[in-house]
């Protein structure tokens, strides 16, 4: 009865659920890990946090400073910036890193329990939104 | 059956149903018209702010450019000048390394110029409509009000490294705007870390390109400066051969227009820089230095500014190397078709490979059609 991430384009979307952003650490991309009453009836609590705890690290990572970045700071500085024109930026490598880790997650996690998670750069980095589609087999459970 | 000719052009051309009319006895059935969209739409066509774009999304600007023309050409008249009437004398009385240094500054300036004018200032883009919604549910409105009245302003308090941080709901982009971010009235978007909006480059100052921004400042403080010194010492030498000032400004009418651009420019200049200089040591903005957001006015001495790292070299390295974010608006990314659900989560990636899919459905829909 599980649904792979195909069947899901049949599936009629019941709701959607968004994860705000978590400003208590100032301006840095975290999201909120407070589990939604609608996914109660879903998903685990454990795994869902688990999920967005990860994506904060991940964030954080891309965010980090340090010496790498100060590195990569300085030397487009002194290019006038034109290798960001050419070189792909930390930033940027994380966040494809966080894309192959959404993926991974709805395949193997959040699909089969009819959820589905939208990458939040494709939100403006806002939200985490959570589509939850109609489980017309959930009486099968 | 597939007529003789080439098979349909795959990538090029996207307005696919224009190929081969002729071939066939009657049009075939088209599908109807949501699912076959003539050209898909990139989303910066259907960007809801003021700014127009340039090279199909790669290039962006505010609404007006401003003043930006009148900058560029005060800067590039005003070196070109300098380069064609001081260098060949100073090069020939003092040393070759003149032009060298005017030339990299010049060069500085003038990219990071244009990068501070085309570079997205770190827009976010606008709730879509579930968004909002969901944000209208939390919000709590338990009277009926009419549409046309608008509830006061909402605002959600944040305690931010023990400071009370008020966020504002912002009506246009229907959004609580995080810390930092102010919507610009003039180019219509909401902007991270928005600093202000300079007319002069003619964009927004924001996260995204304020280091361009406080490069091209501090280059052209050094360069206006250098070619002030420059001209100067042009008119200096020439006037010391026993001939005067008179004479020396005929020879070189030039160095006098300079003298006079370079000196107007380089008080406001460099009292920028020195400004935010200031600001870039206490990792703040603009914006909040103007309101006094973090200056304790209200007579509260806890309130000091709770972005800061309480340390002028971390604050810098911050602001000004701290790592790149990205452009949140997506500009060349492709509008989704509204009719399929959007399963595929990574859409950012391969526009292109999206593209392929339907051009793939289309040609099986056009080979089915020929063969029935």
């Amino acid at each position: 009865y599980t649904h792979s991430l195909q069947d899901l384009r049949q599936a009629a979307v019941a709701s959607k659920v968004f994860v705000q952003r978590d400003y208590t650490s100032g301006t840095i991309c975290k999201f909120q890990t407070k589990f939604p009453a609608e996914l109660e009836s879903r998903i685990d609590k454990q795994q869902f946090e688990e999920t967005i705890q990860t994506l904060n690290n991940l964030y954080a990572e891309a965010e980090k400073l340090g010496g790498r970045s100060y590195l990569e700071g300085c030397l487009a500085c002194l290019t006038a910036y034109t290798i960001f024109l050419c070189m792909e930026t930390h930033y940027e490598k994380v966040l494809k890193k966080i894309a192959k880790y959404i993926q991974e997650q709805n395949e193997k996690i959040y699909a089969p329990l009819g959820l589905l998670l939208t990458d939040p750069i494709e939100r403006g980095l806002r939200v985490v939104e959570i589509t939850i589609f109609e489980d017309r087999s959930i009486g099968s459970r | 059956m597939l007529d003789g000719r080439r098979a349909p052009r795959r990538m090029k051309n996207r307005e696919y149903q224009q190929i081969d009319p002729q071939a066939l006895a009657t049009p075939p059935p088209r599908p109807p018209p949501e699912h076959m969209p003539k050209r898909a739409r990139r989303k910066w066509e259907v960007f809801p702010g003021k700014n127009r774009f340039c090279c199909d999304g790669r290039i962006i600007v505010a609404r007006q450019s401003g003043v930006l023309p009148l900058t560029l050409a005060l800067i590039v008249l005003t070196s070109g000048l300098f380069f064609i009437f001081d260098c060949p004398f100073l090069v020939e009385h003092l040393t070759g390394c003149i032009p060298a240094i005017g030339g990299v500054l010049f060069v500085f300036v003038i990219i990071s110029l244009l990068q501070t004018s085309f570079t997205d200032p770190g827009i976010l883009p606008r709730a879509t409509p579930e968004e909002a919604a969901d944000i209208e549910k939390q919000i709590d409105n338990p009277t009926g009000l009419s549409s046309s009245y608008r509830p006061p302003p909402r605002t959600k308090e944040v305690v931010i490294n023990q400071q009370v941080v008020k966020l504002k709901y912002c009506f246009t982009c229907k959004i609580f705007r995080p810390p930092r971010t102010s919507h610009c009235s003039l180019c219509d978007n909401c902007v991270e870390r928005f600093d202000h909006h300079c007319p002069w480059v003619g964009n927004c100052v924001g996260k995204r390109n304020y280091r361009f921004f406080y490069t091209f400042i501090v280059s052209l403080s050094f360069l206006t400066a250098f070619i002030f010194g420059c001209a100067t010492t042009h008119l200096a030498l020439r006037s010391q051969g026993g001939n005067g000032l008179v004479v020396a400004l005929q020879a070189s009418p030039a160095s006098a227009l300079e003298l006079v651009v370079c000196f107007f420019s380089v008080w406001s200049i460099v009292g920028l820089s020195g400004f935010h200089t200031y600001l870039v040591a206490a990792n703040l903005t603009t914006n909040e230095d103007i309101k006094g957001s973090w200056s304790g006015k209200s007579g509260n001495e806890d309130v000091g500014n709770p972005y800061s790292y309480n340390s002028i070299i971390k604050n810098c390295c911050s602001v000004l190397c701290g790592p790149m974010p990205p452009s949140l608006i997506d500009r060349r990314g492709f509008v989704p078709s509204d009719d399929s659900v959007q399963t595929r989560p990574v859409e950012i990636e391969l526009p292109a490979a999206k593209n392929d899919i339907n051009m793939e459905k289309d040609c099986l829909d056009f080979a089915l059609s020929c063969a029935g």
